[in-house]
Protein backbone atom coordinates (compact mmCIF):
# COMPACT_ATOMS: atom_id res chain seq x y z
CA UNK A 1 0.00 0.00 0.00
CA UNK A 2 1.31 3.40 -0.84
CA UNK A 3 2.02 6.17 1.67
CA UNK A 4 -0.58 8.62 3.24
CA UNK A 5 -0.27 11.44 5.36
CA UNK A 6 -3.22 12.92 7.66
CA UNK A 7 -4.38 16.02 7.63
CA UNK A 8 -7.00 17.81 10.14
CA UNK A 9 -8.49 20.29 8.79
CA UNK A 10 -10.64 23.38 10.95
CA UNK A 11 -13.82 23.44 9.24
CA UNK A 12 -16.62 25.89 9.72
CA UNK A 13 -20.18 26.09 8.08
CA UNK A 14 -21.59 29.48 8.81
CA UNK A 15 -24.92 28.43 7.85
CA UNK A 16 -24.55 24.78 10.41
CA UNK A 17 -21.98 25.48 12.77
CA UNK A 18 -22.18 27.12 15.88
CA UNK A 19 -18.15 26.84 15.98
CA UNK A 20 -15.43 25.34 14.04
CA UNK A 21 -14.21 22.07 14.56
CA UNK A 22 -11.43 19.92 13.35
CA UNK A 23 -11.81 17.27 10.15
CA UNK A 24 -9.52 14.33 9.44
CA UNK A 25 -8.76 13.59 5.89
CA UNK A 26 -5.87 11.25 4.78
CA UNK A 27 -4.26 11.74 1.68
CA UNK A 28 -1.67 10.23 -0.64
CA UNK A 29 2.14 11.31 0.40
CA UNK A 30 4.20 12.44 -2.46
CA UNK A 31 7.50 13.72 -1.90
CA UNK A 32 7.03 17.11 -4.41
CA UNK A 33 3.27 17.79 -3.38
CA UNK A 34 2.90 20.64 -0.61
CA UNK A 35 -0.10 21.22 1.56
CA UNK A 36 -2.06 22.88 -1.23
CA UNK A 37 -1.65 19.78 -3.24
CA UNK A 38 -3.16 17.60 -0.82
CA UNK A 39 -6.19 20.36 0.13
CA UNK A 40 -7.16 20.09 -3.77
CA UNK A 41 -6.44 16.38 -3.65
CA UNK A 42 -9.21 16.54 -0.67
CA UNK A 43 -11.60 19.00 -2.66
CA UNK A 44 -11.59 16.83 -6.03
CA UNK A 45 -11.64 13.45 -4.13
CA UNK A 46 -12.69 13.27 -0.95
CA UNK A 47 -15.19 15.97 0.39
CA UNK A 48 -16.07 18.75 -2.17
CA UNK A 49 -17.33 21.29 -0.03
CA UNK A 50 -14.12 21.85 1.53
CA UNK A 51 -13.28 25.51 0.84
CA UNK A 52 -10.18 27.95 0.65
CA UNK A 53 -8.51 30.39 -1.30
CA UNK A 54 -5.97 29.84 -3.89
CA UNK A 55 -4.48 30.51 -7.16
CA UNK A 56 -1.29 30.83 -8.42
CA UNK A 57 0.68 27.73 -7.00
CA UNK A 58 3.67 29.29 -6.77
CA UNK A 59 4.34 32.08 -4.02
CA UNK A 60 3.30 34.95 -6.29
CA UNK A 61 -0.81 35.54 -5.91
CA UNK A 62 -0.54 35.31 -1.64
CA UNK A 63 -4.16 33.83 -1.64
CA UNK A 64 -3.51 30.67 0.04
CA UNK A 65 -1.96 31.62 3.74
CA UNK A 66 -3.16 29.65 6.35
CA UNK A 67 -1.52 28.25 9.42
CA UNK A 68 -0.57 24.87 9.14
CA UNK A 69 1.00 23.15 12.62
CA UNK A 70 0.79 26.73 14.44
CA UNK A 71 2.74 28.25 12.11
CA UNK A 72 1.43 30.99 9.43
CA UNK A 73 2.64 30.25 6.03
CA UNK A 74 1.75 29.77 1.94
CA UNK A 75 0.29 26.38 1.84
CA UNK A 76 1.89 26.42 -1.74
CA UNK A 77 5.57 26.60 -0.20
CA UNK A 78 4.65 24.38 2.54
CA UNK A 79 5.79 20.72 1.64
CA UNK A 80 4.22 17.32 2.78
CA UNK A 81 8.19 16.16 3.24
CA UNK A 82 9.00 18.50 6.01
CA UNK A 83 5.61 16.97 8.28
CA UNK A 84 6.40 13.09 6.80
CA UNK A 85 4.96 10.72 9.47
CA UNK A 86 3.51 13.14 11.68
CA UNK A 87 0.20 15.11 11.08
CA UNK A 88 -0.48 18.36 9.29
CA UNK A 89 -3.10 20.45 10.72
CA UNK A 90 -4.32 23.28 9.12
CA UNK A 91 -6.41 25.78 10.38
CA UNK A 92 -7.57 29.83 8.62
CA UNK A 93 -5.07 32.37 9.27
CA UNK A 94 -5.25 33.83 12.97
CA UNK A 95 -6.53 37.34 13.89
CA UNK A 96 -9.51 37.34 11.16
CA UNK A 97 -13.01 36.41 11.21
CA UNK A 98 -13.27 33.01 9.70
CA UNK A 99 -15.79 33.25 6.57
CA UNK A 100 -15.85 29.47 5.69
CA UNK A 101 -13.40 26.76 6.75
CA UNK A 102 -10.37 27.80 5.49
CA UNK A 103 -11.75 31.30 4.05
CA UNK A 104 -10.83 34.03 6.37
CA UNK A 105 -12.89 37.92 6.29
CA UNK A 106 -9.90 40.04 4.90
CA UNK A 107 -11.97 43.36 5.17
CA UNK A 108 -10.18 45.11 7.84
CA UNK A 109 -6.73 44.63 6.01
CA UNK A 110 -8.22 45.99 2.47
CA UNK A 111 -9.32 48.81 4.45
CA UNK A 112 -5.71 49.56 6.53
CA UNK A 113 -3.53 48.80 2.99
CA UNK A 114 -5.71 51.80 1.62
CA UNK A 115 -5.74 53.64 4.38
CA UNK A 116 -1.38 54.32 4.20
CA UNK A 117 -1.97 55.23 0.48
CA UNK A 118 -0.08 53.07 -1.05
CA UNK A 119 0.67 54.64 -4.27
CA UNK A 120 3.27 57.10 -5.39
CA UNK A 121 2.43 60.79 -4.79
CA UNK A 122 4.38 62.83 -6.83
CA UNK A 123 5.23 66.70 -5.85
CA UNK A 124 3.75 67.96 -8.78
CA UNK A 125 2.22 67.03 -11.34
CA UNK A 126 4.67 66.21 -14.66
CA UNK A 127 3.92 67.01 -18.55
CA UNK A 128 4.75 63.31 -20.33
CA UNK A 129 7.14 66.05 -22.17
CA UNK A 130 9.40 66.33 -19.63
CA UNK A 131 10.27 62.45 -20.02
CA UNK A 132 10.51 59.93 -17.36
CA UNK A 133 11.50 59.94 -13.71
CA UNK A 134 15.55 59.14 -13.05
CA UNK A 135 16.62 56.82 -10.40
CA UNK A 136 19.90 55.76 -8.91
CA UNK A 137 20.05 51.81 -8.52
CA UNK A 138 20.94 53.20 -4.97
CA UNK A 139 17.69 54.89 -5.02
CA UNK A 140 16.11 51.56 -6.18
CA UNK A 141 17.96 49.64 -3.87
CA UNK A 142 16.45 52.05 -0.35
CA UNK A 143 13.31 50.81 -0.60
CA UNK A 144 13.10 47.62 -3.31
CA UNK A 145 13.05 44.89 -0.39
CA UNK A 146 9.47 46.36 0.53
CA UNK A 147 8.24 45.56 -2.71
CA UNK A 148 7.69 42.35 -2.99
CA UNK A 149 5.13 41.84 -0.28
CA UNK A 150 2.28 40.17 -1.88
CA UNK A 151 -0.58 40.72 0.81
CA UNK A 152 -0.43 37.43 1.85
CA UNK A 153 -1.84 38.38 5.67
CA UNK A 154 0.44 36.04 6.92
CA UNK A 155 2.78 38.56 8.93
CA UNK A 156 -0.87 39.74 10.37
CA UNK A 157 -1.55 36.35 11.96
CA UNK A 158 1.62 36.52 13.29
CA UNK A 159 1.64 39.89 15.06
CA UNK A 160 0.11 39.71 18.59
CA UNK A 161 -0.24 43.21 18.35
CA UNK A 162 -2.97 42.97 15.31
CA UNK A 163 -4.97 39.87 17.36
CA UNK A 164 -4.59 42.24 20.77
CA UNK A 165 -5.37 45.64 18.58
CA UNK A 166 -7.64 45.04 15.49
CA UNK A 167 -7.38 48.89 15.05
CA UNK A 168 -3.59 48.40 14.88
CA UNK A 169 -2.83 49.32 11.20
CA UNK A 170 -0.28 46.63 10.76
CA UNK A 171 2.83 45.14 9.24
CA UNK A 172 2.24 44.71 5.69
CA UNK A 173 0.29 48.16 5.11
CA UNK A 174 3.24 49.63 7.43
CA UNK A 175 6.04 48.49 5.48
CA UNK A 176 4.21 49.44 2.17
CA UNK A 177 3.87 52.86 3.28
CA UNK A 178 7.58 53.10 3.88
CA UNK A 179 8.23 51.66 0.46
CA UNK A 180 6.66 54.50 -0.88
CA UNK A 181 8.18 57.26 1.71
CA UNK A 182 11.50 55.33 0.59
CA UNK A 183 10.96 56.40 -3.40
CA UNK A 184 12.81 59.03 -4.73
CA UNK A 185 9.99 59.96 -7.01
CA UNK A 186 7.79 60.34 -4.10
CA UNK A 187 6.24 63.34 -2.03
CA UNK A 188 3.69 62.03 0.09
CA UNK A 189 5.05 61.48 3.44
CA UNK A 190 3.20 63.74 5.26
CA UNK A 191 -0.16 62.80 3.48
CA UNK A 192 0.82 59.12 4.47
CA UNK A 193 1.90 60.38 8.36
CA UNK A 194 -1.94 60.99 9.55
CA UNK A 195 -2.61 57.23 9.78
CA UNK A 196 1.42 55.91 10.08
CA UNK A 197 2.83 57.77 12.73
CA UNK A 198 -0.95 57.44 14.45
CA UNK A 199 -1.56 55.47 17.50
CA UNK A 200 -3.24 52.81 15.66
CA UNK A 201 -0.26 52.59 13.26
CA UNK A 202 3.93 52.25 13.95
CA UNK A 203 3.65 52.83 17.94
CA UNK A 204 1.21 50.40 18.23
CA UNK A 205 4.20 48.17 17.18
CA UNK A 206 6.31 46.74 19.90
CA UNK A 207 8.88 44.92 17.84
CA UNK A 208 7.74 41.62 18.49
CA UNK A 209 9.72 40.74 14.88
CA UNK A 210 6.95 37.61 14.35
CA UNK A 211 5.99 39.52 10.76
CA UNK A 212 9.64 39.41 9.41
CA UNK A 213 10.30 35.86 11.17
CA UNK A 214 7.25 34.62 8.82
CA UNK A 215 7.20 36.73 5.30
CA UNK A 216 7.29 34.52 2.33
CA UNK A 217 9.15 36.85 0.65
CA UNK A 218 11.77 38.27 3.06
CA UNK A 219 10.00 41.81 3.16
CA UNK A 220 11.10 42.80 6.96
CA UNK A 221 8.14 44.80 7.79
CA UNK A 222 9.92 44.89 11.31
CA UNK A 223 12.32 46.81 10.14
CA UNK A 224 10.49 48.90 7.97
CA UNK A 225 8.53 49.85 10.88
CA UNK A 226 11.36 50.72 12.98
CA UNK A 227 12.52 52.90 10.50
CA UNK A 228 9.80 54.81 10.32
CA UNK A 229 9.77 55.21 13.86
CA UNK A 230 12.88 56.69 14.24
CA UNK A 231 12.05 59.32 11.28
CA UNK A 232 8.68 60.35 12.58
CA UNK A 233 10.72 61.02 16.07
CA UNK A 234 13.11 63.30 14.23
CA UNK A 235 9.97 65.02 11.85
CA UNK A 236 8.41 65.16 15.40
CA UNK A 237 11.65 67.23 16.87
CA UNK A 238 11.89 69.34 14.00
CA UNK A 239 8.00 70.26 13.90
CA UNK A 240 8.90 71.11 17.73
CA UNK A 241 11.44 73.36 17.25
CA UNK A 242 10.38 75.09 14.00
CA UNK A 243 6.86 74.80 14.10
CA UNK A 244 6.40 76.85 10.71
CA UNK A 245 9.02 75.32 8.64
CA UNK A 246 7.32 71.93 8.30
CA UNK A 247 4.74 69.79 6.64
CA UNK B 1 -19.41 37.71 2.98
CA UNK B 2 -21.21 35.36 5.03
CA UNK B 3 -24.32 35.87 7.73
CA UNK B 4 -21.95 34.91 10.39
CA UNK B 5 -18.08 34.97 10.02
CA UNK B 6 -16.62 33.13 13.36
CA UNK B 7 -14.60 35.51 15.71
CA UNK B 8 -12.01 33.68 17.39
CA UNK B 9 -10.59 35.57 20.45
CA UNK B 10 -7.50 35.70 21.16
CA UNK B 11 -6.14 34.00 24.83
CA UNK B 12 -4.41 35.32 27.86
CA UNK B 13 -1.96 32.44 26.80
CA UNK B 14 -1.25 33.49 23.71
CA UNK B 15 2.44 33.93 24.54
CA UNK B 16 3.18 30.56 25.51
CA UNK B 17 1.83 28.97 22.41
CA UNK B 18 4.99 29.57 20.24
CA UNK B 19 8.78 29.77 21.68
CA UNK B 20 9.20 32.89 19.57
CA UNK B 21 6.59 34.63 21.60
CA UNK B 22 7.90 33.42 24.91
CA UNK B 23 11.33 34.68 24.18
CA UNK B 24 9.43 38.19 23.19
CA UNK B 25 7.53 38.30 26.76
CA UNK B 26 11.25 37.93 28.00
CA UNK B 27 12.46 40.36 26.55
CA UNK B 28 9.31 42.61 27.51
CA UNK B 29 10.28 41.80 30.69
CA UNK B 30 13.74 42.80 31.49
CA UNK B 31 11.97 46.55 31.46
CA UNK B 32 11.39 45.53 35.04
CA UNK B 33 15.02 44.98 36.34
CA UNK B 34 16.27 47.57 34.29
CA UNK B 35 13.79 49.96 35.58
CA UNK B 36 14.02 48.70 39.53
CA UNK B 37 17.75 49.35 38.91
CA UNK B 38 17.27 53.04 37.60
CA UNK B 39 15.17 53.40 40.81
CA UNK B 40 18.04 52.20 42.91
CA UNK B 41 20.55 54.92 41.20
CA UNK B 42 17.64 57.74 42.38
CA UNK B 43 17.82 56.65 45.54
CA UNK B 44 21.35 56.92 45.32
CA UNK B 45 21.10 60.01 44.16
CA UNK B 46 17.98 61.36 46.17
CA UNK B 47 20.68 59.82 49.58
CA UNK B 48 23.73 61.45 48.32
CA UNK B 49 22.07 65.22 48.44
CA UNK B 50 21.06 64.31 51.97
CA UNK B 51 24.96 64.46 52.86
CA UNK B 52 27.84 62.37 53.77
CA UNK B 53 25.87 60.16 56.04
CA UNK B 54 23.30 59.79 53.95
CA UNK B 55 25.65 58.58 50.85
CA UNK B 56 27.46 56.10 53.65
CA UNK B 57 24.30 54.01 54.32
CA UNK B 58 23.24 53.57 51.16
CA UNK B 59 26.42 52.38 49.81
CA UNK B 60 26.57 49.91 53.26
CA UNK B 61 23.23 49.31 52.26
CA UNK B 62 24.00 48.32 48.54
CA UNK B 63 27.07 45.65 49.64
CA UNK B 64 24.40 43.94 52.27
CA UNK B 65 23.82 40.20 50.42
CA UNK B 66 20.14 40.71 49.15
CA UNK B 67 21.14 44.01 47.23
CA UNK B 68 23.80 42.24 45.73
CA UNK B 69 21.84 39.41 44.78
CA UNK B 70 19.24 41.86 43.30
CA UNK B 71 22.45 43.90 41.19
CA UNK B 72 23.46 40.52 39.90
CA UNK B 73 19.66 39.36 38.65
CA UNK B 74 19.10 43.35 37.01
CA UNK B 75 22.29 42.61 35.96
CA UNK B 76 21.93 39.49 33.99
CA UNK B 77 18.33 40.81 32.92
CA UNK B 78 20.67 44.13 31.43
CA UNK B 79 22.83 41.88 29.37
CA UNK B 80 20.09 39.79 27.87
CA UNK B 81 17.98 43.32 27.12
CA UNK B 82 20.92 44.70 25.73
CA UNK B 83 22.14 41.93 23.61
CA UNK B 84 19.00 41.00 21.95
CA UNK B 85 18.72 44.95 21.29
CA UNK B 86 21.90 45.26 19.56
CA UNK B 87 21.16 42.24 17.21
CA UNK B 88 17.85 44.17 16.23
CA UNK B 89 19.69 47.25 15.25
CA UNK B 90 20.51 46.49 11.87
CA UNK B 91 16.32 46.75 11.12
CA UNK B 92 16.49 49.57 13.40
CA UNK B 93 19.14 51.88 11.70
CA UNK B 94 20.37 50.21 8.48
CA UNK B 95 23.06 52.52 6.60
CA UNK B 96 23.92 52.74 3.19
CA UNK B 97 27.42 54.32 2.32
CA UNK B 98 28.02 55.06 -1.38
CA UNK B 99 25.11 53.02 -2.50
CA UNK B 100 25.97 50.16 -0.79
CA UNK B 101 24.02 48.82 2.21
CA UNK B 102 26.78 48.00 5.11
CA UNK B 103 26.67 44.84 6.50
CA UNK B 104 24.79 43.88 9.77
CA UNK B 105 27.34 42.21 11.40
CA UNK B 106 29.19 46.19 11.23
CA UNK B 107 25.99 47.94 12.61
CA UNK B 108 26.12 45.70 15.57
CA UNK B 109 29.57 45.29 15.84
CA UNK B 110 29.59 48.84 16.67
CA UNK B 111 27.33 49.05 19.29
CA UNK B 112 29.32 46.26 20.82
CA UNK B 113 32.55 48.66 20.78
CA UNK B 114 30.10 51.87 21.83
CA UNK B 115 29.61 49.78 24.83
CA UNK B 116 32.79 49.06 25.52
CA UNK B 117 33.51 52.50 25.07
CA UNK B 118 31.12 53.57 27.43
CA UNK B 119 32.22 51.15 30.14
CA UNK B 120 35.93 51.84 29.97
CA UNK B 121 34.88 55.53 29.95
CA UNK B 122 32.80 54.86 33.35
CA UNK B 123 35.18 52.46 35.04
CA UNK B 124 38.17 55.05 35.02
CA UNK B 125 35.92 57.93 36.01
CA UNK B 126 34.71 55.52 38.87
CA UNK B 127 38.37 54.34 39.88
CA UNK B 128 39.85 58.67 40.29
Amino acid sequence: MSETIALEVLRYNPETDNEPSFQSYTVPYKDEWVVLDALNHIKDNLDATLSYRWSCHMAVCGSCGMTINNEPKLSCHTFLRDYRGGVIRVEPLDHFPIERDLVIVMDSFMDKLSSVKPYLIPKEDKPLSTGEYLQSPGELQAFHQYTQCINCMLCYAACPQVGLNEDFVGPAALALAHRYNLDSRDAGRNARAEIVASNEGIWECTFVGACSQVCPKNVDPAAAIQQTKISASVDWLKDLLTPRAHR
Amino acid sequence: MSPRPYVRKIQRSWWLHHPRYVVYMIRELTCLFVGLYCAMLVVGLVRLAQGQAAWDAFLAALCSPLVVILQLVCLVFAIYHSVTWFALTPKAMPLMIKDEPVPGSVIVGAHYVGWAAVSIVVLIAAGM
